[in-house]
């Protein structure tokens, strides 16, 4: 049809505006689709992992890190609905003197076959081509120096069968026999697998289970069976209900050991991330919505440009509807493109995130997880859908105004009388604005903060429709004094405030996103670096490698710790982790000497610890107050040693370092209710005048080179602050893109209005203007334009980075932190905009004065 | 002897194999004292029906002929093997797998056509397997078998199948050997403790085929323990353990060499049945008869080609136990236990009837017959 060369062709003729609009709409299709892709590759590895894990098994027994007592083993395998029961010690190992880990599972090989089969050990002799392994070595799985690894972790290790390998137990070492593989599982790279009595006993796990990996049966003997008639034909057992059993299990166990589907795991792991990966996904359909902006300015002022044109179409016939439809399918076109090009994008943005942060782009949650990235049909169909809406939804409102205005008018009137958005909705806009005000207050929904997302959507609609008033006021405001140039700009933006408003719209969803961000970041990094302050008061801490599950300094160590000349006290902290409800991840425990006001904790509110002599006190943090509704001075059950005991909630305080929750308690009360004397970590005051080099060689002396680590707190600080950053790396590649979909937004409708405005230029030429000062004007038009809606932009930004820290980051992350707003990089954010502004409206305008003042006054005539 | 023990040792667990087969894991010798089996050792019961962990390798072992309800019969077989592994013996973990115990069960069934099978393996302790030291009583998982009161008590829940048999003996226990010590090659480094209790009354339920039905028969059990057992020259053994029908009994073993001829033989005839008391409290021990090596012959009559392993057994069989000659007949030929798919063991075990040869009024019997070490040759030539 010819029609499509009318409107189609049209996004041909203005060529850069339609760039610019499909640029942002591709970079905001391709971040977004990047952060998901990389998500669910790095969750489907790990959901691989985990299943590769967990087997046939339909429950696992699950209890704290540190593991539970053994005998639960013995009663719950010997339930008739439990068909086999393996038991695990499940370590996370660390090669002695090194960085790298494993995962080191002790397991009883008969129990494993029959649960976990893909995970049976090969002794490396076996020959897989003689289909029988003559050779094997006799026992080998069964010995208590020998390890297998899968063929992916030698590889990582470069070890191979017969070679020894060192891990670090306690702070001691363990060598131990490369004595096969795992073929089941050849491509983890950090497996490794032992005999369950040999990690017991090397890696000080005597009497511990860490997991028990359940079959049920399907059917059992009848109730009330027992001698012959247990031996009745299982055509006569009764089928086994998967709720009953469980319950029948957890029945068994003792307090904080749970029996869970092993697909809690997996929901656990992408429940931790979820709320890092939407918080992600919200800020690249910013981005996407800042594209639809564009699509919008370079439409509404090409339906201006056009309105002689589309007067003309509906006067030889062309009806409204049609009109409407063709317009609309201009920004669908443009969106398609950009969905199509953004997704393609987001493949490669995927690939280098994934290459350079890993799976969790960088936040930590799935360490050591290598996932591999897969076409993803539905979640690409999803994105360039996304960028279709933008492109339509940008073309809606100036397709309507085109359709809507009648022939006659259209083809009498100038072209810039009715451009959309000139007077703006105040009211509507100041009833949107509340409402964000509102859905604040709704509480999150299955830990994702609903009601943040519809406040930051409200505040950025409301102050977008609110932004022509804002501009009018403004206007009105500004002396009408000055140059000539100057007085005309400004004079433009109070008669004329449409054009102004549409370019400024597309700077405000960018400036507020990115100050946003901004406000955000600052006051997140601010109040980790406080905390940080007070966490770490000591003069020197020290630990014992990196894993608190094999890694430990036991008592005599910890003698010989206090005992180093030139220290003065040591308090010293163990770490384990606790399930305190079934399918919620586990919660950090953190045993140390806690003063009795908790005065040196991160408090939120006040505290109201115990009288002495009561109850042992707990001290959560924000996550556990808001997972366990526990509140200060409430008395609750706490799972320790495997007995429920009655604690006094005393305060809550923050920690920034476990979004999943951490209890505190002291160390005596700790191992006065467990009798576990091990401790992980200690913090070291000096006596005055102690050399802090002398005393840290000293303590490293005292175990195996490389298996205790001694750090002073600024260098732990500068440490926990390089990871902060990389963590929120990606976010400062958003705002980055903010900032170039602003600009470009600019740029665009400058472009667009500069094309549009040839004969003002040419009349302007006429009546004596300098192209200088035309140019003067422009670049004080864009200044202004930016000016208002970096304003704007900044006032709307401040508001929703309020709602990310205190709504937002609070329900999802679980932790409140100080407002800080970064006063000095936003000014100079603000005003470098506004100067690009005008620059890129000066460079769009260009072309438009460059031409002959009268040719130009005498075009269209 | 029976080295199935080691084959099922084995079969639960491949690295075991190599062990069985009598080669030491070089460089991982343990320093583990096991006892050593000497001559003169008197056996004491009921004590030495129980478990004796300080020698490295045990096993109960019951095979026999049971009758379902409509006469049609079955063969039937329950093993418990105790090993102890010399490794975790300073462990003081719960886990550490110092004594390991494995059952095995199988059902003969010629209208099947072939055998059904199924297996528990555990390492001893939590309860998951147990062994008694003053009587027989050794269970993995829900498998048990138990001397109670002066019945066996053999209790066996497989995917296929379950049965539940109560197996009373006639007679004390038959001892094999020089009452009891029982030489396996011409050093008697090579030995065991061994007796076997035939003719045991079976009575008890089957489960089979989806229903369970009451079934009867005559089983043999076998209790054997020893440290070093296996001479290196072995490659195979045949075994019998028969229930004649005039209440007498007769087991034979041979060990094969590489070239599948004789090392050494053993065999123990119990007289027929004819004065005893009637009930365990006035057991008197029959006459019985221990033959030397070269007393006993076994020589193959008729080969059987499975068609999944391509192995030939000998299924047919003339024996010779000093002046009688016996004809050894299968109850079917398909009486293979193949698991290499999961464990690599494959090996020949069956129900077989027994006639006397030249004496056709002289008596018949049933038994069982073992068969190991014919695949190997397949696999070395």
């Amino acid at each position: 049809m010819s029609l499509a060369r009318v409107f189609l062709g049209s996004l041909a003729r203005r060529r850069l505006a339609t760039l610019f609009s499909l640029a942002a709409i591709v970079l905001g299709v391709g971040l977004g689709m990047a952060v998901q892709v990389v998500h669910e590759a790095a969750l489907a590895e790990f959901a691989r992992g985990m299943r590769s894990m967990s087997g046939d098994a339909d429950l696992q027994v699950v209890g704290a890190r540190g593991g539970f007592a053994e005998a639960s083993y013995a009663q719950v395998a010997a339930l008739p609905e439990v068909m086999a029961a393996s038991p695990i010690v499940e370590i996370d190992a660390q090669i002695a003197g090194g960085d790298q880990r494993l995962q080191l599972v002790g397991v009883d090989v008969f129990a494993l076959a029959q649960v976990t089969p893909a995970l049976l050990p090969r002794p490396a002799a076996a020959s897989p081509a003689s289909g029988v392994s003559n050779d094997g070595e006799r026992f080998a799985v069964l010995a208590d120096d020998a390890i297998f690894l899968a063929r992916a972790a030698q590889d990582a290790l470069g070890v191979k069968p017969g070679d020894t390998l060192r891990l670090q137990a306690g702070a001691g070492e363990v060598a131990l026999r490369v004595a096969g593989d795992i073929p089941g599982a050849a491509d983890n790279p950090r497996l490794a697998l032992m005999d369950i009595a040999a990690v017991q006993e090397r890696f000080g796990k005597l009497g511990l289970l860490s997991r028990i990996d359940l079959r049920l049966a399907e059917k059992v003997p009848p109730p009330g069976s027992a001698g012959d008639s247990a031996f009745v034909a299982r055509d006569e057992w009764v089928a086994v209900d998967a709720g009953t059993a469980r319950a029948r299990v957890q029945a068994l166990l003792p307090a904080g050991v749970i029996a869970e589907p092993p697909q809690a795991g997996e929901s656990q792991a992408s429940r931790l991330s979820r709320s890092y990966r939407v918080n992600l996904t919200l800020l690249a359909a910013m981005a996407l919505l800042t594209g639809g902006f564009l699509v919008f300015s370079a439409q509404a002022l090409s339906v201006v440009r056009r309105r002689t044109e589309f007067a003309f179409l509906r006067a030889i016939g062309l009806d409204r509807r049609r009109l409407f439809a063709w317009l609309l399918t201009e920004g669908a076109l443009v969106g398609l493109a950009g969905g199509i090009a953004g997704a393609a994008l987001g493949y490669a943005l995927a690939a280098a995130l994934l290459a350079l942060l890993g799976g969790d782009l960088g936040a930590g949650f799935f360490a050591g997880l290598t996932p591999k990235l897969e076409f993803e049909p539905s979640v690409t169909a999803l994105y360039v859908l996304l960028g279709i809406v933008a492109g339509v939804g940008g073309a809606w409102l100036p397709a309507r105004e085109a359709a809507t205005v009648s022939p006659a008018q259209a083809l009498k009137a100038g072209d810039e009388a009715a451009l959309p958005g000139g007077h703006g909705h105040p009211h509507l806009a100041l009833l949107v604005l509340l409402a964000s005000l509102a859905a604040c207050a709704i509480p999150p929904r299955d830990e994702l903060p609903i009601g943040g997302y519809l406040a930051v959507l409200g505040l950025l609609a409301g102050s977008i429709m609110l932004l022509p008033t804002v501009a009018a006021t403004i206007a009105r405001h500004l002396p009408a004094r000055g140059s000539v140039p100057a007085r005309l700009a400004i004079a433009r933006l109070a008669a004329a405030p449409g054009h102004a408003v549409v370019a400024a719209a597309g700077v405000l969803t960018s400036v507020a996103l990115a100050a946003a961000m901004a406000i955000m970041v600052t006051s997140f990094r601010d109040s980790v670096g406080n905390w940080l302050e007070l966490v770490l008061s000591s003069d020197l801490y020290l630990r014992s490698g990196r894993t608190a599950s094999s890694t430990y300094l036991d008592e005599d160590l910890q003698r010989r710790i206090a005992a180093v000349p030139g220290i003065a006290s040591v308090e010293f902290t163990r770490l384990d982790q606790v399930r305190l409800a079934p399918e919620q991840p586990p919660v950090a425990l953190v045993a140390r000497p806690v003063v009795p006001d908790g005065s040196e904790l991160a408090l939120v509110g006040a505290a109201d610890p115990a009288a002495s002599g009561g109850e042992p006190n707990l001290w959560i943090s924000e996550a556990v107050h808001d997972a366990q509704g526990w509140r200060t001075g409430q008395q609750v059950d706490f799972p320790l040693a495997g007995r429920l005991v009655r604690m006094h909630v005393a305060g809550i305080w923050t920690d920034y370092s476990r979004p999943t929750g951490t209890v505190m308690i002291d160390l005596d009360d700790y191992r006065r209710l467990t009798g576990d004397r091990l401790a992980n970590d200690a913090a070291i005051r000096l006596t005055r005048g102690a050399d802090m080099q002398a005393v840290s060689a000293a303590l490293l002396a005292l175990a195996a080179p490389g298996t205790i680590e001694v750090a002073p707190p600024d260098e732990i600080r500068a440490l926990s602050l390089r990871l902060f950053d990389r963590t929120f790396a990606v976010t400062y590649l958003l705002e980055a893109v903010a900032v170039a979909i602003g600009l470009a937004g600019v740029a665009a409708s400058f472009a667009a209005l500069a094309a549009a405005r040839r004969r003002e230029f040419g009349m302007l030429r006429h009546l004596g203007l300098a192209r200088r000062e035309i140019g003067k004007m422009l670049a004080l038009e864009g200044a202004l334009a930016a000016g208002v809606g970096v304003l704007g932009g900044l006032l709307a930004g401040g508001a929703i980075g309020l709602v990310l820290i205190e709504v937002v980051n609070r329900q999802s992350f679980h932790w409140s932190m100080d407002l800080r707003v970064p006063w000095g990089s936003l000014a100079l954010f603000a005003l470098g905009l506004v100067a690009l502004a005008a620059l890129a409206a000066v460079l769009a305008g260009r072309q438009a004065m460059r031409q002959d003042a009268v040719l130009a006054v005498r075009e269209d005539w | 002897m029976k080295r199935r023990g080691f084959l099922l040792a084995l079969a639960a667990f491949p690295a075991l194999r190599a062990w069985a087969a009598g080669q030491a894991g070089a460089g991982q010798e343990q320093a583990t004292a096991f006892a050593p089996v000497l001559p003169g050792r008197q056996l004491v019961f009921p004590r030495d029906h129980g478990a004796h962990p300080d020698f490295r390798t045990e096993w109960w072992y019951a095979t026999g002929w049971l009758k379902l309800a409509d006469g049609s019969p079955l063969g039937f077989q329950i093993t418990f093997f105790r090993v102890r592994t010399g490794i975790g013996e300073d462990n003081p973990s719960a886990f550490a797998p110092r004594q390991l115990l494995l059952a095995h069960a199988a059902i003969a069934d010629p209208r099947h056509g072939r055998l059904r099978h199924d297996q528990r393996s555990a390492r001893s302790g939590f309860g998951r397997a147990t062994y008694a030291q003053e009587t027989t009583d050794v269970r993995v998982g829900d498998w048990r078998f138990a001397l109670v009161g002066d019945s066996y008590r053999a209790e066996v829940r497989g995917e296929e199948f379950a049965y539940a048999l109560n197996l009373r003996p006639d007679a004390p226990p038959l001892l094999n050997g020089k009452a009891g010590f029982s030489v396996k090659a011409p050093d008697p480094r090579h030995a065991s403790y061994y007796y076997s209790r035939p003719q045991l009354a079976v009575s008890g339920t089957l489960s089979l085929d989806g229903r369970a039905q009451p079934v009867s028969g005559r089983a043999w059990l076998d209790h054997e323990w020893s440290s070093e057992l296996l001479p290196t020259a072995a490659q195979g053994w045949d075994w019998i353990g028969i229930n004649l029908d005039d209440g007498g009994a007769l087991m034979a073993f041979r060990l094969r060499d590489h070239r599948q001829g004789t090392l050494w033989a053993a065999a123990t005839l119990r007289a027929a049945a004819s004065a005893r008391g009637a009930d365990g409290a006035g057991q008197r021990a029959p006459a019985s008869e221990i033959l030397a090596p070269e007393a006993v012959e076994f020589v193959p009559l008729r080969q059987w080609r499975s068609p999944r392993t391509g192995i030939e057994y000998p299924v047919e069989w003339r024996i010779r136990v000093g002046r009688r000659s016996f004809r050894l007949l299968p109850l079917l030929d398909d009486q293979e236990l193949d698991s290499r798919r999961s464990t690599g063991a494959i090996y020949w075990e069956g129900a077989v009837r027994l006639q006397e040869e030249g004496r056709e009024d002289g008596p018949g019997g049933r038994g069982y017959l073992e068969m190991t070490g014919y695949g190997e040759r397949i696999r070395v030539g």
